[in-house]
């Protein structure tokens, strides 16, 4: 199968590469660009792992095309940090709720955060249980997830965290 | 998983598409992909070329024409979740849009791919035909006009032809101070449903005027319950008029048995959908 030349811009830069049309936008993510952030957990459109952000989309990597992303502008786990490399807002969230215990899921938790808090910038609990809906964590029962998601926004909005009691 | 080869096309053009599915050998259009990559990776579907639809600017967005909604075929759900018109118009979409998979899934996911496919388990068909719609096709012959009541013909079985494109759907605006609902039963987010039902209804001096009951998964097709709705209309909603509606309904259900339940069990919450959708949509009706 003859394949295609696709460029498109991942954290910023831009990138090509050669593809079959079949080829699944995750794997050209983690084989062609060498970029392993991106994680392939069910495979089925479910767990949610392979988040990207996808123009302004959170989108499963697994459930499309590479040659669907030619021209697109993509953000991976591996974009996500402050440019002086020090870790943003929901990296250091997650760190300090302990939003992972295996890590697994994290890049893709993070990358869904990350759109959620674009469209919403002071989710309440509810909306960011129903926004994470998509991204499946097999450790941690979610309650650090949701911490680490409100820690980030309490971040990037300027004002102290407070921790609900429990 | 990894989908068979094909060929990948994207026609900038509606003219264009229609020419690429009727010319191509085994072509397919693509719209969202979020059932057909599935069934690719799965090799369930192994299409030679896809006709991807996303260059189609004429195919996506909604507008108001007179009295009715039209809604472009590759609209997102994510889309008419943002839409003010869907908002103000007919919020059951929007209410039956958020029930719907997964946010990822509704960014990907469109309005078109989720009517024509023809998934008994899909939302969108049963609240279509409760709205009267109407899918707006176009193939090589030209274009026509398919009411979504006369869609559906069995599971993944519908009144498209080879060759054809659903291009968008008409709606008309049901009337200000209309009641609605949408009561989806599902094991889980990302689920499709256990059973579920639509209601869209106008009261008048506390009784039913007009009503239009859809099902979701309790058949091979979705359903359009006209016995149910005829027999709460003229009534206050009372427990018998409530009754008689989920026993007319749960008399045109036939579910199958699967990891959601038997189909006994599929047809009883059946009607407490109904009976659930009928109460929220009374309750909304000015």
């Amino acid at each position: 199968m003859a394949k295609t030349h696709v460029t498109m811009k991942v954290n910023g830069a831009e990138v090509e590469g050669l593809v079959e049309p079949r080829t699944l936008l995750v794997h050209f993510i983690r084989e062609n660009l060498q970029m392993t952030g991106t994680h392939i957990g069910c495979d089925t459109t479910h767990c949610g792992a392979c988040t990207v952000d996808l123009n302004g989309m959170s989108v499963k990597s697994c459930t499309m095309f590479a040659v669907q992303a030619a021209g697109a502008d993509i953000t991976t786990i591996e974009g996500m940090a402050n440019p002086d490399g020090t870790l943003s807002a929901l990296q250091e969230g997650f760190r300090m709720m302990h939003g992972l215990q295996c890590g697994f899921c994290t890049p893709g938790m993070i990358l869904r955060a990350h759109r959620l808090l674009k469209e919403n910038a002071n989710p309440t609990e509810e909306e960011i249980r129903f926004g994470i809906a998509g991204n499946l964590c097999r450790c941690t029962g979610y309650q650090n997830i949701v911490k680490a998601i409100q820690y980030a926004a309490a971040k990037i909005n300027g004002v102290e965290f407070q921790e609900a009691a429990e | 998983m990894i989908p068979g080869q094909f060929s990948y096309h994207r026609p900038a053009s509606l003219a264009e598409a229609v020419n690429l599915l009727a010319t191509l050998e085994d072509a397919r259009p693509l719209a969202g992909g979020h059932s057909l990559i599935p069934m690719m990776k799965l090799r369930l579907a192994t299409p030679e070329n896809l006709i991807d639809l996303h260059g189609i600017d004429a195919l996506k967005g909604v507008r108001r024409d007179g009295g009715n909604i039209i809604i472009g075929a590759m609209t997102t759900q994510h889309e008419l979740l943002a839409s003010d018109i869907i908002a103000t118009a007919l919020p059951v979409l929007q209410e039956t849009s958020l029930v719907i998979a997964d946010p990822q899934v509704r960014y990907m996911g469109t309005v078109g791919g989720n009517v024509a496919n023809g998934d008994p388990g899909n939302d969108m068909p049963a609240l279509m035909m409760t709205l009267g719609a109407i899918y707006n096709v176009e193939g090589k012959g030209g274009a026509r006009s398919i009411a979504a009541t006369d869609f559906y013909q069995g599971a993944y079985f519908t009144a498209l032809e080879p060759g054809e494109i659903l291009t968008s759907i008409s709606i008309a605006a049901p009337p200000a101070g209309h009641g609605y609902a949408y009561e989806k039963l599902k094991r889980k987010i990302g689920d499709y449903a256990t059973a579920a039902a639509a209601v869209v209804l106008t009261m008048s001096g506390g009784k039913v005027a007009t009503c239009r009951i859809g099902l979701t998964n309790l058949s091979e097709t979705a359903l359009l319950a006209v016995a149910a709705a005829q027999a709460v209309i003229g009534t206050s909603l009372d427990d018998a008029a409530l009754k008689a509606a989920a026993a007319a309904a749960e008399a045109i259900m036939s579910p199958a048995g699967d990891g959601r339940g038997p189909p006994e069990y599929r047809r009883y919450v059946g009607g407490v959908m109904v009976t659930r959708a009928l109460q929220r949509a009374a309750q909304r009706a000015k």
